[in-house]
C-alpha cells in the first residue's frame, strides 16, 4: 500500500518540475552570454573569396547532397534555412523500453522520428570583405513512439560542424579558416 | 402545446448561447491590445543612426543566430525578420517553451533607421522592457552602434 503512495508522490513532484522549469525563459534567453560565442566559434569558418553567392549556392547543393530540404533562402541578406525528416530509433531505448515495461510496468517510450534544421548565414568578413564568414547552426525535435514532443535540441557535437565545413571546403576548393 | 413548443426552443437555444458565448470569448484575442499602444511601441523600438538597411538586417540575424534562434522567415523588401527558439527536454524535466519575435526595420527621418522588436512567449506578448532591453544590447554589439531610445 506504501509503495504506490510513495510512487503517485514522486510522480507529482516530476509533474510540479514539469511545469515549475520551461526550457526557454525570457529572463535568459535574450542575453548573449559566453557560451554563445564560443558556440559561434566551433559554427563558423572563412573562406578567402569574395564571391559571397557562390558561397550561398555551394551551401545550398551541399545541403541537398546530405538529404536537406530547403525551406527559406535570400541571398541578398546570405541565409538559407533546411530541414529533412529522419529515423531516430534507438537499439537501447528500445532496450530500456521493453525491460521497464515488463519488470517496473512503466512504459517509457521510445524515440521514434525526428526533424533536423539547418540554418546558414553568410557575411563578408575579413580585412576590406576579402573573406566571408559561413556560420551554420543544426538543431533537431525528436518525437516518440506515441508522436509525442520528446525534445527540441541544439546540435552541438563540434564533429558535425566539422564534418560539415570540411565537405564544403571541398566543394568549393578552398581552405576552411578556424574563426 | 404552448408549453411544448416553448420547451423545445429552449432546448435549441441553450447550447446554441453556449456555442456563441464560447466562440465569442477566443476569437477576441485577434484585435487585442493590452497594454497602451504607444508605451508598447516606445519599449519595443530603438533608433540606429544608420541607413543601410542590408547591413541592419544582416546584424539582427546574427544576433538571433547567436542567441540560438532559428529562422522563420526574412524579407528584404518589407524589412522583416521572424525568428524562434523552441527547447524542450521530457528527460531532463524541462518543459516545452518557445519564445517568437518578429523585428521590422524602416527608415527614420533621412539619417536613421527604426528596428522594433515583438515577441510571444508561452502564448501571450511579451509586455515587459526588460527582456528588448536586453534584446537591444545584444543587437549593439552586431551593429556596433548604440541605439537610442524613442518616443
Amino acid at each position: 500500500m506504501r509503495l504506490p503512495f510513495r510512487f503517485g508522490c514522486a510522480a507529482l513532484a516530476a509533474l510540479l518540475l514539469m511545469t515549475g522549469c520551461y526550457a526557454v525563459t525570457l529572463d535568459r534567453d535574450l542575453n548573449l552570454t559566453p557560451e554563445m560565442f564560443a558556440q559561434r566559434q566551433v559554427q563558423t569558418r572563412r573562406f578567402d573569396t569574395t564571391d559571397e553567392k557562390k558561397i550561398l549556392t555551394t551551401c545550398a547543393a551541399l545541403l541537398q547532397d546530405t538529404g536537406f530540404t530547403i525551406d527559406e533562402s535570400d541571398t541578398q541578406l546570405g541565409l538559407l534555412i533546411a530541414s529533412k525528416e529522419r529515423d531516430a530509433s534507438d537499439p537501447v531505448q528500445w532496450a530500456v523500453f521493453l525491460t521497464a515495461g515488463i519488470f517496473l510496468g512503466v512504459p517509457i517510450p521510445p524515440d521514434k522520428d525526428q526533424v533536423m534544421k539547418a540554418f546558414v548565414t553568410t557575411r563578408p568578413a575579413g580585412t576590406e570583405g576579402r573573406q566571408v564568414a559561413v556560420r551554420v547552426v543544426f538543431e533537431r525535435t525528436v518525437f516518440d513512439t506515441e508522436q509525442r514532443l520528446k525534445k527540441i535540441e541544439p546540435l552541438n557535437d563540434p564533429n558535425l560542424y566539422r564534418g560539415f565545413f570540411e565537405k564544403l571546403s571541398k566543394a568549393l576548393f578552398l581552405e576552411a579558416h578556424e574563426f | 402545446m404552448n408549453f411544448d413548443r416553448l420547451k423545445r426552443t429552449l432546448h435549441l437555444l441553450i447550447p446554441l448561447m453556449f456555442l456563441v458565448t464560447a466562440c465569442a470569448t477566443t476569437q477576441d484575442h485577434l484585435l487585442d491590445m493590452n497594454t497602451s499602444q504607444v508605451q508598447l511601441r516606445s519599449i519595443q523600438s530603438r533608433a540606429f543612426d544608420t541607413t543601410d538597411k542590408e547591413k541592419t538586417m544582416r546584424a539582427i540575424i546574427a544576433t538571433l543566430q547567436d542567441l540560438g534562434f532559428m529562422l522563420d522567415r526574412a524579407d528584404y523588401t518589407l524589412g522583416v525578420v521572424t525568428a524562434s527558439k523552441a527547447r524542450a527536454d521530457s528527460v531532463q524535466m524541462q518543459a516545452y517553451a518557445s519564445l517568437r519575435i518578429t523585428v521590422t526595420v524602416r527608415p527614420r527621418g533621412e539619417k536613421q533607421l527604426l528596428v522594433r522588436a515583438s515577441a510571444e512567449y508561452l502564448r501571450s506578448p511579451v509586455t515587459d522592457a526588460k527582456p528588448y532591453q536586453n534584446f537591444f544590447n545584444s543587437l549593439e554589439k552586431a551593429m556596433f552602434l548604440e541605439a537610442h531610445q524613442v518616443d
